[in-house]
């Protein structure tokens, strides 16, 4: 039996493909797959570093695809979970995935199986999250401008979705946690890196950089809240189960409760 | 913009629409068109929650709260003394562009209380979507009112601009409409959805010879009934639900607790409980006639003209039919396996294709998230642990409501609590 070997990768999702590619190229009995930022190396097996190379990682995710169109987007969920220990589990999603014929997918009586597709299920639930609690605010440079705080790392998951929608506007939606942001200037997409000196958050300070519709904007919008609540229907339970605590920060409609 | 004039006017309209249930923003594909602003999400997003846990999805507002009728229980009744206000066209339009550039909502829900004439009404409601559409380039969500006895012409006009289209028909039965909305007649309510439904078909066979053929209520009808108003029984709301979707096609029906409103002897008290309990089981109950292949004779009948308040339907259904169960849950046909009391659409689907696999024992299926303390005493499955006792249906229902806490079983528990 080979030594184990540990790989380690960038980050990257592409780097991620391209170490199960070097895995199964080179046959390698893999003990663990890690990020080079958090690698920790084992007692018994080697270590080797992956460097991320497109063609390969393309090659893998066509070899997913063409199993299944549902495997690869599980395959994409669950990675961007950044769950710890993730990675290995996928790797043997993969491994089931290309054993068997097909439809190995769908065997929910697999642990693996049932994990992953659990796993992308909660991505895909905070790509929702985030596509309904963005809030836009309009500064002064005419650009629409959101923080948000996911926790999972959806923003490549829903920029198509901004980009279809406001079309006509620039727009820009910044991940606080993993600062980077998405910015659409009309044409296209791209990833942007900000210095942000403060956080905008919910304050009841205004702040210049916004316009000064801006917050008349907001107060029609939490007045409408309030207006739309039955009150001899209240269900604080319901309501943040609906709306968790962690998000409320970044809601205007909130403003008054956080 | 006056900013607070329109601020005065959206607090008394946004009330006075909060009691349309309704807030869906799913069911249509609009794209966006030409880079303009919008689209619709086929699934539908709630961008917010209200503190009673409904969805806020859409900028819910009337027109105006004008009403030349004076239905017993509506808020806006002619008689009600209540600050009337009302928007103009623009300002509307202005609103529902600003908010949902914020991504504060999917789009409009434009209802409106009657003045002058309900053709005078349904023209303005149309005239705002209309100039969303051609002249904003609008594509998100607009869901518009019909009023009752509105022209055939003008619920055509409003189909071409709108998602879906609603009338409300608030009173399940024709003798209760009779008795508090005396000014409205039953064909008033037809008579829109007639028209909607009709051209919703024209447009579906025209749109398979031409491609190009132009929207026409992609997110379909709907409705919506008051429960507990008038003392119908959960037969009469259920039967005229089950009329609804089979006439009209609708694509859902809500059901709303009556929320007391107004002094009126016709009607409950101000302050007396809202129905929740029994409008959680009409849900339940009209989820499992369109997802679960259940018929509505099999849930309510003329020996069960009401809905069991301490057990859902389904499982009520189960122990009044135990000579269909136990079953096997690796063998049996998805119609059976869906009735089986404690296991759902999603688990249905996980188990189907999960069982092509392996024999399912109780721990996969407790991972695939079925809730066995419901289920277990419906089914056998690959284990030689199943329920062998020979209990009757008095006996499970007391072991399972023993064994779970359900969030209402205050409102009818008979135990008296201890503490309190």
């Amino acid at each position: 039996m080979n030594a184990s070997t540990t790989l380690i990768y960038d980050g990257s999702f592409n780097g991620f493909l391209t170490a199960v590619f070097v895995a199964f190229d080179e046959k390698i009995n893999v003990a663990d797959i890690q990020k080079n930022n958090q690698s920790q190396s084992g007692l018994f097996s080697e270590t080797e570093t992956i460097f991320t190379h497109v063609e390969k990682a393309k090659r893998v995710w066509n070899g997913i695809r063409n199993r299944s169109h549902n495997a690869i987007s599980n395959v994409y969920f669950a990675f961007l979970s950044e769950a710890e220990g993730v990675e290995m589990i996928l790797y043997s999603y993969i491994q089931k995935l290309m054993r068997t014929k097909n439809g190995k997918y769908l065997d929910y009586s697999d642990s693996t199986v049932l994990y992953i597709a659990q796993l992308a299920r909660k991505v895909g639930r905070e790509k929702h999250r985030m596509e309904a609690f963005v809030r836009f605010q309009l500064t002064n440079d005419d650009i629409y401008f959101a923080n948000i705080e996911p926790d999972f790392d959806v923003l490549p998951l829903i920029s198509k979705h901004f980009r279809d929608r406001y079309a006509d506007q620039k727009w820009l939606i910044y991940d606080v946690k993993r600062k980077y942001g998405i910015y659409y200037d009309l044409d296209h997409v791209e990833m942007v890196s900000l210095n942000l000196k403060d956080i905008h958050h919910n304050k009841t300070a205004k702040s210049d950089v916004f316009t000064h519709e801006e917050y008349e904007y907001q107060t029609l919008w939490n007045d409408y809240f309030k207006s739309t609540n039955i009150a001899s229907r209240i269900n604080p339970k319901l309501h943040t189960q609906h709306v968790p605590k962690r998000y409320w920060k970044y809601l205007s409609e909130k403003k008054e409760a956080v | 913009m006056n900013f607070d004039r329109i601020r005065e006017k959206l607090n008394i309209l946004a009330d006075a629409a909060k009691y349309d249930v309704s807030c869906a923003s799913s069911g249509s594909d609009r794209t966006n068109k030409g880079k303009g602003l919008g689209n619709a999400s086929k699934m539908g997003i709630c961008h917010s929650y209200t503190a009673d846990g409904r969805c806020v999805s859409l900028l819910k507002i009337l027109l105006t709260n004008h009403c030349i009728f004076d239905c017993a229980y509506c808020v806006t009744r002619k008689s009600n003394d209540v600050p009337r206000a009302a928007f103009k066209v623009q300002e509307v339009v202005d609103l529902t562009i600003n908010f949902y550039r914020r991504n504060y909502i999917e789009g409009l829900f434009l209802s409106s209380g009657i003045f002058k004439s309900p053709d005078h009404t349904m023209e303005r409601l149309v005239s705002v979507a209309k100039k969303l559409r051609e002249e904003e380039n609008f594509n998100g969500y607009i869901h518009l009112k019909s009023i009752p006895g509105a022209s055939d012409e003008l619920m055509y006009e409003a189909g071409l601009y709108a998602d879906r289209l609603s009338v409300n028909i608030e009173v399940p039965t024709i003798s209760g409409l009779k008795l508090l909305a005396p000014d409205k007649k039953h064909e008033d309510f037809t008579k829109p959805m007639e028209k909607v439904k009709n051209e919703i078909v024209r447009y579906k066979s025209e749109h398979k010879i031409i491609k190009s053929t132009p929207k026409y209520a992609p997110a379909g009808q709907s409705t919506q009934m008051i429960v507990g108003a008038t003392g119908e029984s959960d037969k009469d709301i259920m039967y005229s639900a089950a009329y609804y979707y089979k006439t009209f096609h609708m694509k859902r029906v809500y059901y709303s607790g009556y929320v007391p409103v107004t002094h009126d002897s016709r009607l409950p008290a101000i302050g007396s409980q809202v129905p929740m309990l029994r409008e959680n089981r009409l849900y339940q109950t009209d989820w499992l006639l369109r997802f679960y292949g259940f018929s509505i004779g099999e849930i309510l009948n003329n020996r069960h003209p009401n809905l069991d308040m301490d057990v859902d339907p389904k499982l009520s259904w189960a122990l009044r039919n135990l000579h269909h169960f136990p079953v096997d849950v690796n063998t049996v046909d998805k119609r059976l396996l869906a009735r089986i009391p404690g296991i759902g659409m999603r688990s249905v689907d996980k188990i189907i294709k999960a069982r092509k696999f392996r024999k399912l024992n109780w721990d996969h299926l407790k991972k695939i998230g079925v809730a066995l303390n419901r289920a277990q005493y419906f089914m056998v499955c690959d284990s030689r642990h199943w329920e062998r006792r020979d209990l009757d249906a008095d006996k499970i229902k007391g072991m399972i409501l023993q064994n779970s806490s359900g969030k209402f079983r205050n409102q009818y528990s008979t135990q008296l609590s201890l503490f309190n």
